[in-house]
């Protein structure tokens, strides 16, 4: 069976109410959207698939036309049974997209959900009536607390017969010229659409440019036949484009006012007005947005510091444990500075992305999300984003990889490729380490005027540094790139409702996971390759020197750091330092920098190698830092300086180093040339900004 | 008139759409001729509109508004 409804009806708590645990997310083939699908409880031979939520069939986003293929079985078998999921607080626009999945031949149920809300709101609904008018079943339910459940279970385990389709009125002058075309299509199309569909198609086609160009190829008789009815309707001018929707509208508002009641709202009826009168307001609007930001980024930043700790002694821990278990070797070597810290270095960013994750998945959760949209949106389409580029946004300061996957909400094609490509300029959690060892290092301790202190000043600079470019970003692109106009801004907003927290946890558990396995997979890979282009090729007589000067104290360190030198990445290291000396970067820093593009946080187990402190080195690790601090050029010059960590934090805040950043852009847009696009002026700026900071530090005086 | 024109708590009822074309969204959202909507506020910076439409709120640009045409209530 499928679960089918709009946006924000309660269709995700229903599947979790029917699937219990049983759930698996997957991907539709050869597109981002997601296939959730679980078994019935105590059923197990049931199969639900929770569609997308959409307002409509008329397949013009993804969405659509996933929901679409489903319900009529062109992706897999058709449905058995479909429930279609209506809120009864907003019935006239739910029963929209229930009249189009009636029309489509399978057998339907209703799920009447939030009828607490609608009799809150002073509403009464007539269910027997509701379901004779429309020919199903209708189940009155409360999902939150699970009325209603055993009830819509019996429905689903003995499906009803189809019901009467095409009930509304179609405008007679429309409805003549169908046959004509269902004919041609059936000339064309015929083993594809069938039965009650081909109507459908056809009054679609008509209609609608997008329906009608997917028969171009296929069907030309069919456009044609199309052409010849949209030229004699228009001349005898007919709305005949509003057919089907005005139709369907014609048809449910009677019967709406028919079936319900209405009495005295009991309470909190227009809660969400008076929220709104707040929240949306012309000043107490854009504060609380931001006081809420700033909350949320506290959490990030400071509660979750604890968690990163343990979990940092823990794999260090690990490490520990298994170098006295295995005999010294390089198995020891790849499975402790390969695998475990490569994989630690991911699992360290957990904890925040999973506050981040919370806190987002609690606004979408009370409707605020759609809030922020609206009071964004201006601000936002002005350098070509849109309102709902707010949360692919915000996700993206955790990790660009959600933040890009999210995006998928934007309607215009435009607003959506301009969101993929600023994304990464977010400063997301990767890059935090880098931020934390380099200002822990060379930015003082002291305070600017006694009160904010100088580290965190800098720190909160990488962050604006980010955002205020990927807002200029976004503007360029948008002047010189994207020269077609956005898309509309249609955006229902949701009353406000009570967050439910398992809800809120499941979806953060869904999210970070993602995230985990696809940057672990990564960084897992990585880890091995680094480890070992650092490790090999070995010197014949590794430290040899050293133990015949008699220097046998701190001999495999130092033996290390010859070996880093001689090693793949030192020869890379030193191949690319005359291209970014310039940026005030040595060998050992282009080393890093070259395999921080696999990820950023690489940077730092790289520097730690090479440093010789060992690949467990972190950016707590007070040896890394101080071993940062006095190292020499030849001539004594320090090798870093507070303006060489300057230019390397700029490089890290601008670049785009991240393999998981450009495999998910690539799946998201479907081609190459945009990752490539990405990756290019990413790149290119962080050179730029950092010849920028460097040079002109010098020209001003700087070391 | 067009429905960008109207001001906060003002009501009025849809009469048709500029250039005669409207965007399937905002059809399949509700907005018809003859459906009436209210407008409720704007946001913090005067663009999108907050409406009251069938029973629920919808959230559009100035600009979108500005292709559907209304008329207010006899007083």
């Amino acid at each position: 069976m499928v679960l089918a409804g709009n946006p924000n009806v309660g269709k995700t708590t229903v599947f979790n109410l029917l699937t219990g645990q049983n759930q698996r997310i997957a991907n539709y083939p050869g597109v981002t959207v997601e296939r959730k699908s679980g078994r019935l409880a105590s059923h197990a031979h049931v199969e639900i698939i929770d569609l997308p939520g959409t307002y409509s069939l008329a397949p013009k986003s993804v969405d659509e036309r996933i929901a679409f293929d489903m319900l009529v079985g062109r992706l897999e078998r058709a449905p058995d049974v479909v429930v279609c999921i209506v809120d009864a607080s907003n019935l006239e626009r739910n029963l929209f997209l229930a009249t189009q999945v009636m029309d489509l031949g399978v057998p339907v149920v209703i799920a009447l959900n939030m009828i607490d809300a609608a009799e809150q709101a002073g509403e009464t609904i007539d269910v027997a009536a509701l379901s004779e008018a429309l020919g199903v079943p209708v189940v009155p339910m409360v999902a939150r607390s699970g009325q209603g459940l055993s009830e819509l279970r019996t429905h689903i385990l003995n499906p009803p017969a189809p019901p009467p389709a095409w009930q509304w009125p179609l405008m007679p002058v429309v409805e003549a010229r169908l046959p004509t075309l269902e004919d041609a299509l059936d000339q064309a199309a015929q083993p594809v659409v069938t039965g009650p569909q081909r109507r459908m198609e056809a009054l679609r086609a008509l209609c609608e440019d997008a329906v009608l160009a997917q028969w171009e190829a296929q069907a030309p008789g069919f456009v044609e036949a199309v052409g010849a009815a949209r030229q004699h309707l228009e001349s005898r001018n007919v709305a005949y484009r509003h057919a089907e929707v005005a139709g369907r509208y014609q048809w449910i508002n009677p019967l709406v006012h028919r079936v319900k009641k209405r009495h005295q709202p009991t309470g909190i009826a227009s809660l969400s007005d008076r929220v709104d009168a707040v929240a949306t307001h012309r000043v107490f609007g854009p504060l609380i947005f931001a006081a809420l930001l700033g909350v949320v980024f506290q959490a990030v930043f400071a509660w979750a510091v604890p968690a990163m700790d343990l979990i940092e002694t823990g794999v260090g821990a690990l490490g520990g444990a298994v170098r006295t278990l295995l005999s010294p070797g390089w198995a020891a070597n790849l499975l402790v500075d390969g695998v475990i810290v490569g994989v630690g270095n991911v699992v360290v960013f957990l904890p925040q992305i999973l506050l981040l994750f919370f806190f987002l998945g609690l606004m979408e959760d009370t409707g605020y999300m759609a809030r922020t949209a609206f009071i964004m949106d201006k601000i936002m389409k002005r350098v070509g984003l849109s309102g709902r580029s707010v949360l692919p946004l915000l996700s993206s300061f955790a990790c660009a990889i959600p933040g890009i996957m999210a995006a998928r909400t934007l309607e215009s094609e435009r607003d959506r490729l301009i969101t993929i490509m600023v994304a990464p300029l977010m400063s997301c959690s990767a890059r935090l380490p880098v931020y934390t060892l380099f200002i822990a290092a060379f930015i003082p301790a002291g305070k600017l005027f006694g009160v904010v202190g100088y580290q965190g000043l800098a720190m909160f600079s990488m962050y604006l540094m980010g955002t205020v470019m990927a807002v200029v970003a976004a503007w360029v692109l948008k002047r010189f790139v994207f020269k077609r106009s956005g898309g509309y801004f249609v955006m229902e907003l949701p009353p406000y409702r009570r967050p439910r927290l398992t809800q809120v946890l499941r979806r953060m558990m869904q999210r970070s996971q993602i995230f985990a396995v696809r940057a672990g997979k990564i960084i897992f890979a990585c880890s091995v390759v680094l480890w070992f282009l650092s490790s090999y090729p070995r010197p014949s007589t590794p430290g040899a020197l050293q133990a015949a000067e008699g220097a046998v104290i701190d001999s495999t360190a130092a033996a290390q750091a010859a070996d880093i030198r001689s090693s793949f990445i030192g020869l890379m290291g030193r191949a690319l330092e005359p291209v970014m000396s310039p940026l005030g970067f040595d060998w050992k820093m282009s080393a890093g920098i070259v395999t921080a593009f696999a990820a950023r946080e690489v940077i730092i187990s790289t520097l730690g190698i090479i440093y010789s402190v060992g690949a467990e080195a972190d950016e707590t690790s007070l040896a890394l830092r101080d071993q940062l601090k006095a190292d020499r050029y030849p001539d004594g010059r320090p090798v870093f300086t507070p303006l060489v960590a300057l230019s390397l934090l700029v490089f890290f805040v601008f670049a785009l180093q991240c393999m998981s950043t450009l495999a998910i852009a690539r799946r998201e847009t479907g081609t190459w040339r945009w990752p490539a696009v990405m990756w290019l002026y990413m790149t290119g700026l962080a050179y730029v900004a950092s010849l920028a900071v460097y040079q002109g530090g010098r020209l001003l005086g700087f070391a | 008139m067009t429905l960008n024109e109207l001001k906060p708590g003002e009501r009025a009822t849809i009469t048709g759409f500029a250039a005669g074309l409207a965007p399937a969204r905002l059809l399949e959202m509700g907005l018809l001729p003859g459906t009436t909507i209210k407008v409720l506020r704007l946001a913090p910076l005067g663009d999108p509109m907050d409406l009251r439409v069938r029973g629920y709120r919808l959230s559009i640009r100035k600009a979108e508004a500005a292709l559907i045409t209304i008329e207010r209530p006899a007083p």
